[in-house]
């Protein structure tokens, strides 16, 4: 079983910070791996500058880096960083990596006159052209994320172990957002691609449980023939791609999420303030309504963090914390070691309506019920 | 040459033997009551005098030497008007259990003499192939296993409804949403529909027990049940009357029935469910409607204002239009206009290589709200009998095949594709209906099976009663004649209605929730099946499982 952690805090921490909270969970997974996503980075030995975007992979061969390099050259970008991780190979299970990569380029000049929304599709299609070229390569290229100030992590292996091989316990890179999931998607055999947190275009998210309902949604998000719905080697990468599609492309609020994956009962919404939208809603995105026991935690561009559960709250999750500083665990030790000093008894579990949002100052995280009027001027 | 006539021997002449049923009379139980020949709804059997010679030796010239003995008793007719249809309403009246049909072991000869005067057989039911269909050899394997708790379907809430009716892109409806644009309308049913019977072809105590076990379930169990008229309207107190939300009303090309429903508009105190267009059925592709001269009786023929007692067969196209397109088009819209674009309006049309050509005709009509697909297995109430068994689609392939093509074009979620024909037809309506949905269809229309399990309809796949056609039902659902209606209680009907739909949502939920699923109809969860058929498997992109 998976087990997530999220921590979330104004001032940047080291990954190993989240690690060690994924250590307190141990007893719910299997140690079959271990994947990061990091967001508001600084590093140690780089003065980054946020709007330069950040390439995460693993080079798997030698030959695999220079396709890379080539590749990135010659559609313009200049690498400005290379963060070179002190690696303990021998502690790595897998033999194949070459290389880790966490590079910063510079966006190629001649984006320069493309509007925020071409830049965020070519940023896209950048990462899926590196992708297919190592699909296509007997698989020696894995890129999990292009894209300003996100950096991922994604190896086999006891999470802690990983972390300590990669060297993340030096503190020369840290964060404002952590995102960890201790748990190859074994279910599907083991790929990388398989393996939590999903991204794309800057949004992340991670689960555990199952998405029983994944055939029709995966089969629905492939016919919009949106190019980054692709993938799908596990049943949660579609939680991304959904909540993508209700921010990105239906440009509704983060509170449609859930009213989108786990919309209410029809004897709820016709209670409801906004009942004849919201049904309307469900209706038509019926196809993506989720199923089976998940917890979802995400974040976004902006550094929100987002908490929900499915409709029966099959998979509880806890957050807790302080002004500035919060974690969300699927247990409450994952909470206690990465926030030992709070208040305690400030800790909330949320219930199925609920969704959790802690906007970008990390003052206070909101509780939301989709119950609760749906912020959005047409549904009124 | 002439031939003897003191043999009877014409070619039509049969014995018992070849029959496909044999009355099996047991004469030292009959009491010669004469229930069974009275009740006989063909006059298979009949209650005669006889007489046998009594042979006797005897010696005397002058005396004859047999005397002869006049006896009662029960014998089979076997011209083929008269054979015996193996209904057991025989049996089913008999105070001593001394008769009963039994099916002939043999092959039957009667099958080459059905077509007496050049008129070849008709009958009711539907395709005469016995066995498992191809739906009940589907099984649910993808047990979710992976998780824990899993889903308890005694304890936890289901979502077990579907959606009839036009769906927008989710983009568009938000765009129509803030500029205050028409909606599709959409209902949210059971995904189990009673399926096309006519008011005409069923007897009105049938009728009435469905309406009053729909009623009951959306009403009290909260199961959203819809029902489907067929052809022929719908008596107007029914028009009138708030139960007609629960109603899809049905037209068809010999547009009976819809002078009344178009004059019961104003008076309507809510809108039907939905209209059905009917351009063609599985049971008889190609053909019109068929209600035989034996059922239009004075209510029938009011109600679809022709004369009483006359042959109404429906054409087999709607003769006003001049190609499918045009007629989904200029129906659809004319149908949504009479009800303010407030009422889903949908074609049903015969399981046909063709399906995929008129649901991407429907994807472009703004207005279509979906699709409905009678397969080769459909029932009906009257057709030649080489239509039944020889024409039509099998509706597995043919649903599955017009999903993936919704799917390639991302418009799986905005026509609802239902199914039907030969749901149920072994008694696993469940296990036949969820196949159907996880292969595509957001739903199941049910009409055979209803009538065996609300009304205890005899009929089977071995030509067994199949005589709805006459009026002679021997358990009063498909006849007009009071003498034979009366037999059938309405209040049992819908109690047995309601029973079925109980049993059915409980199954439902022993399906879904070993799959994991509770919170939407797994329309298209085509991962969780499979079948030990790798050919069917490929087909039907299914798992081969052995």
């Amino acid at each position: 079983m998976c087990r997530l952690a999220l921590k979330t805090a104004n001032e940047p921490f080291s990954p190993f910070d989240v690690l060690q909270a994924m250590e307190a969970m141990q007893e719910g997974y299997d140690g079959s791996g271990l994947g990061l996503l990091l967001r508001g980075m600084e590093f140690a030995d780089f003065k980054y500058e946020t709007k330069n975007p950040i390439l995460s992979g693993i080079a798997h061969t030698e030959k695999a880096l220079h396709r890379l390099n080539t590749f990135m050259q010659d559609k313009g970008f200049d690498l400005k960083y290379d963060h070179e991780f002190d690696i303990d190979a021998a502690s790595i299970e897998a033999k194949d990596r070459h290389k880790y990569f966490l590079r910063v380029y510079k966006l190629p000049a001649s984006w320069s006159s493309f509007n925020e929304e071409q830049v965020e599709s070519e940023l896209m299609m950048t990462r899926l052209a590196l992708r297919r070229d190592g699909e296509s390569n007997d698989n020696d290229l894995t890129v999990f994320s292009f894209w300003p100030d996100v950096a991922m992590i994604k190896e086999v292996g006891w999470p802690l172990g990983v972390g300590e091989a990669l060297g993340l316990d030096a503190g020369r890179i840290k964060s404002r957002i952590c995102m960890a999931q201790g748990r190859q998607n074994t279910n599907w055999g083991i790929n990388l691609y398989a393996c939590h947190p999903f991204f794309i275009q800057g949004i992340g998210t991670m689960t555990n449980g199952e998405n029983t309902a994944f055939i029709p949604i995966r089969d629905w998000l492939t016919g919009t023939h949106f190019p980054g719905y692709i993938g799908y080697q596990s049943d949660s990468e579609v939680f991304a791609h959904i909540l993508h599609y209700v921010i990105k492309q239906l440009k509704l609020p983060l509170e449609a999420y859930k009213h989108v994956i786990t919309p209410l009962k029809t004897e709820e919404l016709i209670e409801h303030p906004q009942g004849e939208f919201l049904r309307g809603l469900r209706d038509v995105c019926r196809r993506l309504i989720i199923d089976g026991p998940n917890c979802v935690m995400a974040s976004l561009p902006d550094e929100t963090s987002m908490l929900v559960m499915d409709a029966k709250k099959l998979r509880p999750a806890t957050i807790g914390g302080k002004p500035g500083e919060w974690a969300m665990a699927s247990e409450m030790c994952g909470v206690d070691a990465m926030i030992p000093d709070r208040d305690r008894s400030l800790d909330f579990m949320p219930m199925r309506e609920h969704t959790i949002i802690v906007p970008p100052d990390r003052q206070e995280f909101q509780i939301w019920s989709q119950f609760d009027q749906f912020p959005l001027p047409q549904a009124a | 040459m002439v031939s003897i006539r003191s043999v009877p021997s014409t070619p039509s002449s049969l014995t018992p033997n070849d029959l496909p049923w044999i009355i099996k009379h047991n004469e030292n139980r009959c009491t010669l009551c004469g229930r069974c020949t009275s009740v006989c709804p063909v006059g298979a059997i009949k209650l005669n005098y006889m007489r046998k010679r009594m042979p006797r030796i005897v010696l005397s010239s002058s005396e004859r030497g047999s005397s002869y003995k006049t006896f009662v008793g029960i014998r089979q007719r076997t011209d083929p008007a008269h054979r015996c249809i193996g209904c057991g309403t025989c049996s089913m009246v008999c105070p001593n259990e001394a008769i009963a049909p039994a099916p002939n072991a043999n092959d039957d000869r009667f099958r080459f003499h059905t077509n007496q005067k050049g008129e070849p057989a008709k009958r009711g039911g539907r395709r005469n192939v016995p066995g498992a269909s191809l739906l009940d050899r589907m099984i649910f394997n993808r047990i979710s296993m992976l998780t824990d708790p899993a889903l308890d379907a005694g304890r936890h809430e289901f979502q077990l409804n579907t959606l009839l009716g036009r769906v927008l892109p989710p983009e568009e409806y938000l765009r129509r949403k803030m500029s205050g644009e028409w909606i599709p309308p959409t209902r949210e049913i059971f995904p189990f529909i009673i399926g096309s019977m006519s008011f005409g072809a069923l007897s009105p105590n049938m009728w009435l027990g469905l309406l009053q076990g729909v009623a009951y379930c959306n009403e009290v169990l909260g199961i959203p049940v819809v029902m489907a008229t067929g052809e022929g309207g719908c008596p107007p107190w029914v028009l009138k009357s708030p139960f007609l939300k629960y109603i899809i009303l049905q037209i068809a090309s010999g547009y009976f029935g819809w002078d009344e429903i178009i004059r019961a508009i104003p008076d309507m105190q809510c809108e039907p469910a939905a209209i059905e267009i009917k351009y063609g059925q599985g049971a008889k592709p190609g053909d019109g409607g068929l209600l035989m001269w034996f059922k239009v009786s004075k209510l029938i023929a009011r109600l679809r204002g022709v004369p009483e007692g006359v042959d109404l067969p429906s054409p087999p196209d709607h003769q006003t239009l001049y190609s499918i397109e045009e007629s989904v088009m200029k129906m659809i819209q004319s149908m949504s206009m009479a009800w303010d674009f407030k009422v889903p309006v949908y074609p049903k049309i015969s399981g046909s290589t063709s399906a995929k050509a008129v649901l991407n005709n429907l994807v472009r009509n703004p207005y279509a709200s979906g699709l409905l697909i009678d397969g080769v297995d459909g029932g009906t109430g009257a057709a030649y009998n080489v239509s039944m068994d020889a024409m039509g689609h099998p509706i597995a392939s043919n649903v599955r095949e017009c999903y993936l093509d919704l799917c390639a074009q991302g418009k799986q979620n905005e026509i609802p594709l239902f199914a039907a024909g030969g749901v149920g037809k072994n008694g696993n309506i469940t296990q036949n209906g969820l196949a159907l949905i996880m292969l595509g269809a957001s739903g199941v229309h049910i009409g055979k099976y209803i009538m065996q399990a609300a009304a205890g309809c005899l009929g089977s796949e071995r030509n067994r009663c199949n005589v709805c056609n006459i009026g002679l039902c021997p358990k009063g659902i498909t006849s007009q004649n009071p003498k034979l209606y009366r037999r059938l209680d309405p209040d049992q009907v819908a109690e047995r209605v309601a029973e079925t739909f109980m049993s059915i949502r409980t199954e439902m939920k022993k399906i879904l929730a070993p799959l994991g699923r509770s919170q939407s109809l797994p329309i298209g969860m085509s991962d969780a099946m499979g079948i030990e058929d790798k050919d069917v498997a490929d087909k039907l992109k299914i798992q081969y499982v052995c």
